[in-house]
């Protein structure tokens, strides 16, 4: 595929297509993992919201 | 499932869980043909491969104004219904529609200085978009400094409404001022000015970014609602503890 002149321009700006795409989605998907760990820990711990508490006596 | 249950945000994230999957291969599917058509498509007569930039420059400006459209609505539904998952809809949508400004802002860039000759001027179009991605930050913000959600999500409320007005300005602004950006040449009402062979392309990444909004927006509600869980769990920790 021939980008002709300005080949640099388009190049870049599919760079920066996926650079700020991938961090988005690395963002994502890095705090929904961190986030499952945190609740499991506080789990462990014997912390539960009251709505689980009523959850489990229905 | 009915749409009302969705409401309540442990259906909801039951939903995110069956639905998330079949999204992400929408979505991956959607790129590919996407892309494989941007490879296929001609060059323009006058811009030459140029034109490639605007597959990705287009979608992005479209996602831009969406987003800030989604926090609205999101923004009518915690001030009018205090739909209790309104605020969780507005707040993830805040990232996502900066980061998609910012790319609109970064490829309108580099496809205005090899085709304008200047990577950035002061005209109505550019400076309303600059200004979406400062209210985008601005709202960002505001969730991080308000500690109590729904007062934060209160004011961010406001501020999205308030902001709305910026969305016909940008949508207008090369038909209201002379600018340096062309006018509309896709969304017109005596139909679009492109020729299939580069429209198609378009419309096919268009819904591409728009299926990765949504997959990214349902991904971001999940983790504001376990979010908001931690932090519920977090508050009875300290308050049972000993001392407290």
């Amino acid at each position: 595929m021939n980008l002709g002149p300005h080949a640099a321009f388009i190049l870049l700006s599919y760079g920066a297509a996926i650079l700020i795409l991938a961090v988005l989605i690395a963002w994502i998907w890095l705090s929904h993992r961190a986030l499952k760990r945190t609740l499991a820990a506080l789990e462990e711990r014997g912390v539960t919201r009251r709505s689980d508490e009523r959850r489990k006596y229905r | 499932m009915a749409l009302i249950d969705l409401a309540n945000p442990s259906r909801f994230l039951s939903f995110v869980d069956r639905v998330l999957p079949w999204l992400t291969g929408a979505t991956a599917l959607a790129f590919a043909v996407g892309l494989n058509q941007v490879y296929l498509a001609p060059d323009d007569y006058q811009q030459g491969a140029t034109v490639k930039i605007m597959f990705i420059h287009v979608p992005s400006a479209w996602l831009a104004m969406f987003g800030w459209t989604v926090m609205s609505v999101a923004a009518l539904g915690t001030l009018v219904w205090r739909h209790p998952l309104a605020d969780v809809a507005a707040k993830a949508a805040a990232p996502i529609g900066a980061a998609f400004t910012l790319l609109c802002l970064i490829t309108g860039s580099l496809w205005g200085r090899p085709m304008w000759g200047t990577y950035w001027v002061w005209d109505a179009r550019l400076t309303s978009v600059f200004v979406l991605f400062l209210m985008y930050l601005g709202v960002i913000a505001l969730w991080r400094t308000i500690e109590d959600p729904s007062r934060a999500a209160r004011v961010a409320a406001i501020l999205t409404l308030v902001g709305a007005i910026n969305i016909p300005i940008i949508k207008y602004s090369v038909e209201f001022w002379n600018t340096l950006h062309q006018p509309a040449s896709v969304m017109r009402l005596d139909g679009p000015t492109i020729h299939a062979s580069i429209l198609i392309p378009l419309l096919v990444m268009a819904a591409a970014f728009t299926l990765l909004f949504v997959t990214l927006h349902f991904a971001a509600m999940r983790n504001e609602i376990l979010r908001r869980r931690v932090r519920t769990m977090q508050l009875m920790q300290a308050q049972a503890a000993p001392g407290s």
